[in-house]
């Protein structure tokens, strides 16, 4: 009983946080001088055209532009919990919730995919990398992870952009499936077009934590390796491998799973770059375009949303420790 | 905390009589620094790259905005470099041959050819552009070039200008972004996390919640979020001081949060009530006691923060967030990369990511020394 008194426990102070926020979500955005309706005028202006001082007014009275922060703030929360986040006005008048409706299913795939991809790399690999400490082939990958730590995503995706021009099929580099699938439903063709379009994005977005977490691995299974258990059950005559893989590395494991938080926000921060770069419709374009055109409510909610899922993101990681780490259970209940 | 214990270091003096010193707590850890080969090799290419950029009138050939307009997208010519001519002649001083630049007829994109009559000797210290250096330092002289044609090292751009300078000037926006914007993490973060660790109580209450919210919201979200506030027609001096100002003023709440813990075990230790029962005052305490027992980690945090602000000004620069010109940066020069057709035809543009990766990673070596010095436990 213990673990679920635990999780509706952090649900319910998760709520106080999520409203302090909403309220800086929202003030941050608010706070370039000018408005949307400005933006707008400034568009319209670079583009060669002007707009009438009336119609800006106009823009400004329907979407309450010239209230104060407080009833503006009060118009787009009081909408949530009918699943209204107000309207993307830069995209005429698109409600924000079927923008992330159409969106975010996507954010959430690539970033939970870059994560496992990580993880199924890295684990592996940290492992061999200690059992074989000091090694040719452990410096190497020690190496080869320092340098994944260094190359920020959104390079590593223009990196990969150069070398697929140069040297392979480009057609699959960028977006998530091809131009003829724009709009359509999902079909068996689709969906081999989409896995060929997503190991770039995954591979840039998850190189960085990859290398991390292949590093603590390695350190986490040299400590591990060095308790007295591990002696016992050597002494055993427990073979290698089953010392190794069973013994050791569920324990090493543990602090991996509670950094899960802390991957989380770096993960998704690659992402948003990433997709910028790549140009997949994910939040990422729509956060970037909706920052430059100041439209508030749009880059709010993501803004929001994107801090949303790290708290639940945290809550899952906590829960997940506590599954695998009986030390941690016991303490909670 | 660490025990100190005095630890006494035999230095041969001569061949009979032995010397023994006792090393400071600084003196043992620059020792240990010293063993860690990867991160002295990093502090070298650190302390080269960041003499390069501050005397960047004297190491780049050319000035940051001098365009060329008959070398648009020349292509680099580090690999040109040669000693032996085509006649097989060896000479003494590195050369290359000309470059001349011809339209295709077809594309109407520049073509250059090697031009076999003209050999362009690199000198050093050759009179080029005059410039003035930080200010006061009048002077023509840099520190290579060729005499009458052109150097472009790296390549140029689509106006011409010389790349590699481009990325020698760029490197002051790109290195002193991290080391001020630390200073300021360094501040806030420090004053936060030690007021939060002494006092307690409901400070200390306040303040880690205002840290957990901090901590909560996606940095680079949030960072691209305040960019966005900047100004667009201020000039690229205030738009740099914003993004500094940003970077630090966001980034102290992970230091807080571990000066906070560590100030909190200091504090409740005996020579803490010692100070107190003698008389000291709060401030004394504070100055003298535990933010020397803490500094460490302070900079062990502080270098381990300089790459993430490298990468962060990278990236806004990159997305049109960030540096704008006439000053340029790392991440600026990146920019034209993202139409893809520019990589695939002048891909030497990729060389600034180069100049961000070496100096991200040569941090993260020399930060992750210091953590094992500071903390022989935590390998």
């Amino acid at each position: 009983m213990g673990l679920f008194s635990y999780i509706v426990k952090r649900t319910l102070f998760s709520i106080p946080v999520i409203i302090v926020i909403s309220i800086l979500c929202f003030g941050i955005i608010q706070l370039p001088p000018g408005d949307y309706a400005d933006a707008y005028a400034a568009v319209a202006a670079s583009a060669g055209g002007s707009v009438s001082q009336e119609y800006i007014e106009q823009i400004r009275e329907r979407y309450g532009l010239d209230q104060p922060f407080w009833i503006q703030y009060w118009r787009w929360v009081k909408g949530f919990p009918e699943g209204d986040f107000g309207i993307a006005m830069s995209l005429q008048g698109t409600p924000v919730a079927d923008l992330l409706k159409e969106r975010l299913p996507m954010t959430l795939f690539l970033n939970f995919s870059a994560l496992i991809f990580a993880l199924m790399i890295a684990l592996p690999i940290g492992i061999f990398s200690a059992t074989h400490q000091y090694s040719l082939l452990d410096y190497i990958l020690t190496f080869i992870a320092f340098i994944g730590i260094a190359i920020p995503g959104f390079i590593l995706a223009v990196f990969i952009i150069g070398i697929s021009i140069f040297w392979f099929d480009s057609s699959y580099i960028g977006r998530l499936y091809s131009n003829e699938f724009i709009g359509k439903a999902w079909n068996m063709d689709k969906i081999i077009d989409f896995l060929k379009h997503i190991p770039v994005p995954i591979i840039a977005i998850g190189v960085a934590q990859t290398s991390n977490t292949m590093r603590i691995m390695r350190g986490n299974m040299l400590d591990v390796l060095q308790q007295p258990f591990i002696q016992t059950a050597r002494a055993k005559g427990l073979s290698e491998p089953v010392v190794n893989w069973k013994h050791a590395a569920r324990i090493a494991i543990n602090p991996i799973i509670s950094r899960i938080g802390v991957y989380l926000p770096e993960i998704i921060a690659t992402e948003m770059l990433v997709s910028i770069v790549l140009n997949l419709n994910t939040i990422g374009p729509l956060f970037y375009d909706s920052l430059i055109s100041q439209d508030m409510y749009l880059a709010g909610t993501i803004l929001l949303v994107i801090s949303i899922i790290l708290v639940i993101g945290n809550l899952i990681a906590d829960v997940a420790l506590a599954l695998t780490d009986p030390r941690i259970r016991f303490e909670l209940m | 905390m660490r025990n100190v214990i005095a630890v006494f270091f035999k230095r041969k003096k001569s061949q009979e009589n032995e010397e023994y010193i006792a090393l400071s707590e600084g003196q043992l850890m620059w020792r240990q620094f010293l063993k860690h080969r990867v991160a002295v090799i990093a502090s070298i290419i650190l302390i080269f790259l960041y003499s390069v950029v501050i005397f960047a009138d004297f190491f780049a050939p050319y000035g940051m905005l001098t365009s060329h307009k008959f070398h648009l997208y020349a292509p680099p010519q580090i690999t040109k470099i040669r000693f032996v001519d085509s006649e097989d002649k060896f000479h003494l001083r590195p050369f290359m041959y000309r470059q001349v630049a011809a339209r295709d007829p077809k594309t109407l994109r520049f073509i250059y050819k090697d031009d076999l009559k003209q050999k362009d000797f690199i000198h050093f210290f050759v009179r080029g552009e005059p410039y003035t250096m930080l200010g006061f330092i009048k002077s023509d002289i840099h520190l290579f070039g060729v005499g009458e044609g052109k150097l472009f090292l790296l390549g140029t751009d689509i106006i011409g200008r010389d790349l590699l300078s481009r990325i020698i000037f760029g490197g002051r926006v790109s290195l002193s972004i991290g080391m001020i914007g630390v200073i300021i993490l360094v501040i806030i973060g420090t004053i936060v996390g030690t007021i939060s660790g002494y006092f307690g109580g409901w400070i200390d209450n306040i303040l880690q919640r205002i840290i957990e919210i901090i901590r909560i919201i996606p940095q680079v979200a949030l960072w691209m979020a305040l960019a966005a506030i900047i100004p667009k027609e201020w000039p690229s001096t205030y738009v740099y001081l914003g993004i500094v100002i940003i970077f630090g003023m966001i980034s102290w709440a992970g230091l807080a949060r571990e000066l906070r813990g560590k100030v909190l075990a200091i504090r409740r230790s005996d020579f803490i009530y010692a100070a107190e029962i003698t008389g000291a005052s709060t401030s004394r305490i504070i100055a003298k006691h535990i933010i020397p027992n803490v500094l460490s980690h302070i900079i062990v945090i502080a270098t381990l923060s300089i790459p993430i602000m490298i990468i962060g000004e990278a990236a806004l620069s990159f997305l049109g967030l960030g540096i704008k010109p006439p000053m340029t940066s790392w991440g600026l020069l990146l920019t034209q990369l993202r139409e893809v057709q520019t990589l695939k035809h002048y891909p030497w543009l990729i060389c600034p990511a180069g100049f961000i990766v070496v100096s991200v990673l040569c941090f993260n070596f020399i930060g992750d020394a210091l953590r094992d010095v500071n903390d022989p436990h935590s390998r």
